[in-house]
């Protein structure tokens, strides 16, 4: 099976290429178009399914399929080559499962659109892109993906290049990567010379970096540096700071877009790369440190931005960027499987949010243009009590807020907790990271749900004239919601912790691509808090708590009438009588939310981001324009210009040789 | 008496220049042809030109694992020779066959435009298989005066004339310093050979800090580095770039180039490699130096031909770096480089051609806005060249540079391989100002899309199967580049 | 009278084309002064060939003037096409082609 690796990108590849060349002139039928599109994709699935089925039962974890040799310069040998192990196994798991469910929902909601061939043919590519990122066995494959979807997102977020702001919003989102994979490139190419000039080992192949990666010694500068770097490119495509500033603006982009950057592909490239290169991140506990330290201060910067936004597809991004804070934080802790759990447990449900704002939005779109209004379809006070409207969208968008919340047994839970359990107990682990995270998840629980309230429940605030119009999306759409929302309620179960009883199959799992490294260097939980369940029950406790508190002080400010649906009052009946108590509460929301955070978050959206982020960004690019324009007028058209240019050239180059 | 002839006879094989031969018989053929050809009638000249092309190829072909030396050790048709040859000749039919639609639409349908291609090419290849100073001036010479013609061809244009005429005024001047430099070096050894100048001044070694020599290899190098367009000699290339008809643009800056890089790495390699440490710091400098001002300049570009022309500033430079490095990745880099580039900026300049209007050229970048859904093969053809010339896997640009760099690093130039990387980073910017353009925007007017004739298109087609080959599968060729240097 | 001498003196005439191209504004009188500086590289090599006593100077010479005769021609036949058209070949004046 491992030598049909190949035409697992191979398949969307062919798929964006028939779409684009023949998709406007020749097949032209959108019914078409979308099946070949998500046809393409989901026979990537199958192929992937059965790879990752074969490699389960396999006792050999790591395969390595050489389609054609690269380029070979000396001894260095660079392939056409993929790479199957657990870890790449599960990544193409999720981004071709997720992504056919995307495409299958973007043609119901891309239907009608001018471009609809075009979007389809990006859509492949990307998918293709992040195929080739994910299977690449050697860094150089790797970088083609890496490049392929920081194109395909810059096409797809200027897909309506008529607005101005999407242009501009694909251009940022391009320019912040490019400086991400110039960290990238620096780091390879530390990598690369070091372990070829001075242990004679010239390679870019993942296995081979990472049997020789002990060749650098622990925590020496090299190894510092060059994952520094990496971690910087991984920044600049996983959005966290200094670089996230791009992934808020791409929301330009058609919402399954969004989703598909969010969700299976683009933003998780970073912390893949740096579970790929595990061994390398585990040799520099100073980089580690840097790591986790990014993650939680992005986490939570981002889940206080989320506080102040109206528009239901920011209050996600930030979600994303602050999510994607978490699995950073594991990844500084040496939790490196629960990292890329929660990155997949993340997919599932962040994807199924953002197609269900997608399907809400959609909805509102066609019930505001049947008005005639001109109300922004996106922002959430023109929502509000649209569950009896959609009511599987709101199925699906609150099953997924409570598992991105953390509320067991659902995936978020497992996952959001292991990564907590780490970052408090493990030898890398760090109390400042800890509490970070764990405040942070308070938050989280807290913005999602007032997003959720805010769209779904509570006094309809949706002009008179559109309310009528305001109907469930078609089943393209609603399928992959309750597939997804499926997959958000059990797709923790692979993780269930040994203090719940569990097998946590999912370390099992990922030991031969983490074992190594986590042995060896000394990764692990603290040999004191190893056997003792007591702390483990106790932090999960505590994180449960924390989450329904998050929800509960969003439910009081969002919903606090008694009219609340049954079922909520019921399920929180304790607390809610408790935050009934109006004086208190409200003064509280006053001080602590109204006032303070709101400030906060304006200062860190306006302040930090708009200002300081774009600031550098902008001004780069305006010192380089600059110079450009200052140089252009340099040649000047004359001739005796450009001929005394040649004789003062001449001159210093015979000077400097004569006089050395 | 006998005996001289005999002598004379036995030293020069004129199997050496049988490729070149082929060639110039072809354009003189041409130019009997020509008069006798009614006016306006291209077609018969444009398939001549190409069969004899064909014809070259074959013959140049043949050389490959065969070297054949002639006139007294004066030419050499080595692998190197081979090489190059087979990449002016690609350039040269890649450029007729996008010309003649392109000179009709202009209103210079004039036959001698063919001949005068064909013996731009022969020139080209004496200069990459000159072994004697002689030979190596004469090609550039016979290069040159031809392609001084080409660039002012549009004679009734003003740009065209003032192309041609800065080029042949500053070409002339440059061919000073080249005269004077091969003066000087003839001067300190003795001989215009550059094997014989090479072993002269190796086995008298105290010879190489004298002045006379390192002034010679100075002023030798500048001739070459103003062919090449390296800064500070690179004044000239933006001007007659943007002035010369759009097809002979294309041509000069894949052919020309090429031949004055074969010539400069081969003077260098056999004459001077005793003053490799001087030269290499020297050409540091330059490759810096060209990378940034080409790319920089760029930037701020608004006509295309005009940004390609910088672009193609700072591909010299990166292909300098390779000559930095001086060891056999770079030196094969720079074969394959040269290679590669011919494929994607001639293909960047036959689908400017296809974007013009009718009888007009259109050279803004608004002349590119909404290609890509208007042209969808268009669209993805220029895609294909902007990375290539971008340096994106998997491109031919990319594995060029990536040969490039690697033989710098190799040799220990970490920071000039980080600063062309750096560069590259720097020149997408105004590579992907044209995609956004081509993606991201409405056309401005709605004008007449000329049909696409059959002719530019295969130049497309084939640029597009070169790019995507050298840069899928570039192992083979780059095996060859190998066994193609000395 | 010693090879330097007849080398100073064409070295002085190379200097003297370099100066005038670079000072002149006449197309055909900044070609005269690339000629100039032409033919002191010819009286270089002719001086050295007779002073290494090799003739390979010689006939790198003749080639020179050969070649220098063609660009002539060439550059001349260029100078008038551009007459024709801006009726000037004053070279400070030809500049539409900058920036």
């Amino acid at each position: 099976m491992y030598d049909k690796l190949w035409l697992i990108p191979f398949f969307p590849l062919v798929g964006s290429i028939i779409n684009g060349l023949f998709g406007k002139r020749f097949i032209r039928n959108e019914a078409a178009i979308g099946a070949i599109g998500t046809g393409a994709v989901f026979l990537s699935f199958l192929v992937s399914c059965s790879c990752f089925f074969t490699l389960l039962n396999d006792p050999v974890k790591v395969h390595q399929q050489v389609v054609a040799s690269w380029m070979t310069v000396g001894q260095l040998q660079v392939d056409w080559g993929f790479l199957l192990d657990p870890l790449s196994a599960l990544m193409i798991m999720v981004v071709t499962g997720v992504g056919s469910l995307i495409h299958l929902y973007s043609i119901g909601y891309m239907h009608g659109e001018e471009g609809f061939y075009r979007f389809f043919c990006y859509l492949n590519l990307f998918v293709c892109a992040m195929l080739m990122l994910v299977l690449g066995n050697n860094a150089l494959v790797m970088f083609i993906g890496w490049e392929g979807v920081g194109l395909c997102s810059y096409l797809l977020i200027g897909y309506y290049f008529e607005k101005k702001s999407a242009g501009d919003a694909a251009k940022k989102a391009f320019v912040v990567n490019r400086v991400g994979d110039f960290g990238f490139l620096v780091g390879l190419f530390t990598i690369f010379w070091t372990l070829g000039s001075q242990h004679g080992v010239w390679t870019l192949n993942f296995v081979e970096i990472s049997e020789n990666a002990h060749l650098l010694g622990f925590g020496g500068t090299v190894v510092t540096v060059a994952t520094l770097c990496f971690f910087l490119g991984a920044t600049g495509k996983s959005a966290q700071i200094p670089l996230y500033t791009w992934l808020p603006d791409a929301m330009e982009g058609p919402t399954p877009v969004s989703a598909l950057i969010h969700a299976a592909t683009m933003v998780t490239a970073g912390v893949y790369m740096i579970g790929r290169m595990n061994v390398l991140f585990a040799m520099s506990p100073t980089t580690m440190t840097v790591v986790a330290l990014i993650g939680a201060f992005t986490a939570i910067v981002a889940a206080s931005i989320g506080f102040a936004q109206n528009d239901i597809k920011r209050v996600l991004a930030y979600s994303t960027v602050s999510q994607l804070g978490f699995m950073f934080m594991a990844m500084g802790v040496g939790a490196f499987t629960a990292g890329i759990f929660h990155l997949m447990t993340h997919a599932f449900f962040k994807a199924c949010l953002f197609l269900g704002s997608g399907s809400v939005i959609h909805a509102m779109h066609h019930a505001l243009h049947h008005a005639h209004l001109d109300d922004d379809p996106q922002d959430m006070r023109n929502m509000g009590g649209l569950k009896k409207y959609m009511p599987i969208t709101w199925a699906t968008f609150g099953i997924s807020c409570i598992a991105i919340a953390g509320i067991p047994p659902l995936a978020g839970f497992f996952s959001k907790d292991e990564i907590l359990w780490w970052t408090f107990g493990s030898t890398r682990g760090n109390l400042l990271v800890w509490g970070i995270g764990a405040i942070t998840a308070g938050m989280t629980a807290f913005y999602m749900f007032r997003c959720f309230f805010m769209t779904f429940h509570g006094e309809q605030r949706t002009h008179k004239k559109a309310k009528d119009h305001v109907h469930e999306s078609p089943w393209v759409i609603t399928v992959p919601l309750m597939v997804l929302a499926f997959l958000a309620v059990v797709g923790g179960f692979v993780g269930v912790p040994a203090a719940l009883g569990g097998h946590n199959q999912i370390h099992h799992y990922f030991e031969p691509v983490f074992g190594h490294a986590q042995e060896v260097y000394k990764i692990g939980i603290k040999e004191a808090l190893e056997h003792s369940h007591a702390a483990e029950y106790g932090l999960m406790g505590l994180s449960i708590a924390i989450a329904v508190i998050g929800i509960g002080i969003a439910f009081t400010m969002y919903l606090k009438r008694p009219e609340l649906p049954g079922r909520f009052t019921a399920r929180f009946s304790q607390l809610h009588r408790w935050v009934y108590n109006k004086w208190f509460v409200d003064e509280a929301y006053d001080v602590l939310f109204v006032n303070s955070t709101k400030k906060f978050a304006t200062f860190c959206w306006k302040g930090f981001d708009v200002k300081v982020v774009d600031g550098v960004v902008n001004g780069t690019g305006k010192l380089v324009n600059v110079l450009s324009t200052a140089l252009r007028y340099t040649q000047s058209g004359l001739l005796h210009n450009y001929a005394l240019t040649m004789v003062l050239g001449t001159v210093v180059m015979v000077a400097i040789f004569l006089l050395q | 008496m006998e005996n001289l002839v005999q002598i004379a006879l036995q030293n020069v094989n004129l199997a050496a220049i049988m490729p070149s031969l082929v060639l110039v018989c072809f354009g003189m053929g041409l130019l009997l042809i020509n008069v006798f050809l009614p006016r306006g009638t291209t077609r018969p000249a444009v398939w001549i030109s190409l069969v004899g092309i064909v014809v070259t190829a074959v013959v140049t072909v043949q050389g490959w694992g065969n070297p054949q030396y002639g006139f007294s050790d004066a030419v050499a048709l080595d692998n190197f020779a081979t090489f190059f040859n087979v990449t002016f000749l690609l350039a040269a039919a890649l450029t007729i066959l996008m010309s003649d639609d392109y000179l009709r639409r202009e209103g210079y349908a004039v036959n001698e435009y063919y001949p005068l291609i064909l013996f731009t090419t022969a020139g080209a290849m004496w200069m990459a298989s000159g072994t004697d100073m002689m030979t190596i001036f004469l090609g550039l010479e016979v290069m040159s005066i031809s392609l001084y013609v080409l660039a002012g061809f549009f004679r009734g244009q003003s740009a065209s004339n003032e192309a041609g005429l800065k080029y042949f005024l500053l070409g002339a001047f440059s061919t000073g310093f080249l005269l004077y430099g091969m003066a000087l070096i003839y001067g300190v050894t003795g001989s215009t050979r550059l094997t014989e100048i090479g072993a002269y001044l190796n086995s008298h070694s105290s010879l190489l800090a004298n002045p006379m020599t390192l002034a010679g290899l100075v002023l030798l190098s500048i001739g070459f580095l103003f062919k090449l367009g390296a800064a500070p000699f690179h004044m000239w290339t933006p001007d007659v770039y943007q002035g010369a008809p759009t097809p002979v643009t294309a041509f000069m800056s894949a052919g020309p180039k090429a031949a004055a890089f074969a010539a400069f790495l081969r003077t260098l390699e056999y004459c001077f490699f005793g003053l490799k440490p001087e030269w290499s710091a020297m050409l540091w400098v330059l490759a810096v130096l060209t990378m940034t001002v080409g790319n920089v300049i760029a930037i701020s570009q608004t006509n295309i031909k005009r940004m390609l022309a910088y672009s193609s500033i700072s591909h010299a430079g990166y292909a300098l770096v390779g000559l930095v490095a001086a060891n056999e990745i770079g030196y094969s880099g720079v074969l394959f480089y040269m290679l590669a580039y011919t494929f994607m900026n001639i293909g960047a300049f036959a689908v400017l051609i296809l974007v013009g209007k009718q009888g007009e050229e259109n050279l803004t970048l608004e002349g590119f806005a909404g290609l890509g859904y208007k042209r969808p093969l268009l669209g993805v053809a220029m895609s294909v060249f902007l990375f290539a010339l971008m340096g994106l896997p998997p491109t031919a640009g990319f594995a060029g540079k990536f040969y490039i760099f690697a033989g710098a690093v190799k040799a220990g130039y970490i920071w000039l391989a980080i600063i062309g990387v750096l560069n590259s980073a720097v020149s997408l910017y105004y590579y992907l100002r044209v995609m956004v353009y081509m993606y991201f925007r409405d056309p401005t007017e709605d004008y007449a899309w000329i049909s696409l004739p059959v002719s530019v298109l295969a130049t497309i087609i084939l640029a597009v199967i070169g790019c995507l080959y050298l840069g899928i599968l570039p192992n083979e060729v780059m095996a060859m580049a190998k066994t193609a240097i000395f | 009278m010693s090879v330097y001498h007849y080398l100073t003196v064409s070295a002085i005439l190379f200097a003297l084309g370099t100066y005038g191209v670079l000072t002149r504004r006449n197309a055909i009188v900044i070609f005269m002064c690339i000629e100039l500086m032409l033919n002191s590289v010819n009286l270089t090599f002719i001086a050295l060939s007779r002073h290494l006593n090799s003739l390979d100077g010689q006939i790198f010479v003749f080639f020179v003037m050969t070649v220098a005769a063609a660009e002539a021609a060439v550059g001349l036949a260029l100078m008038i096409a551009t007459f024709r058209n801006r009726e000037t070949i004053d070279v400070d004046q030809i500049n539409l082609l900058k920036w």
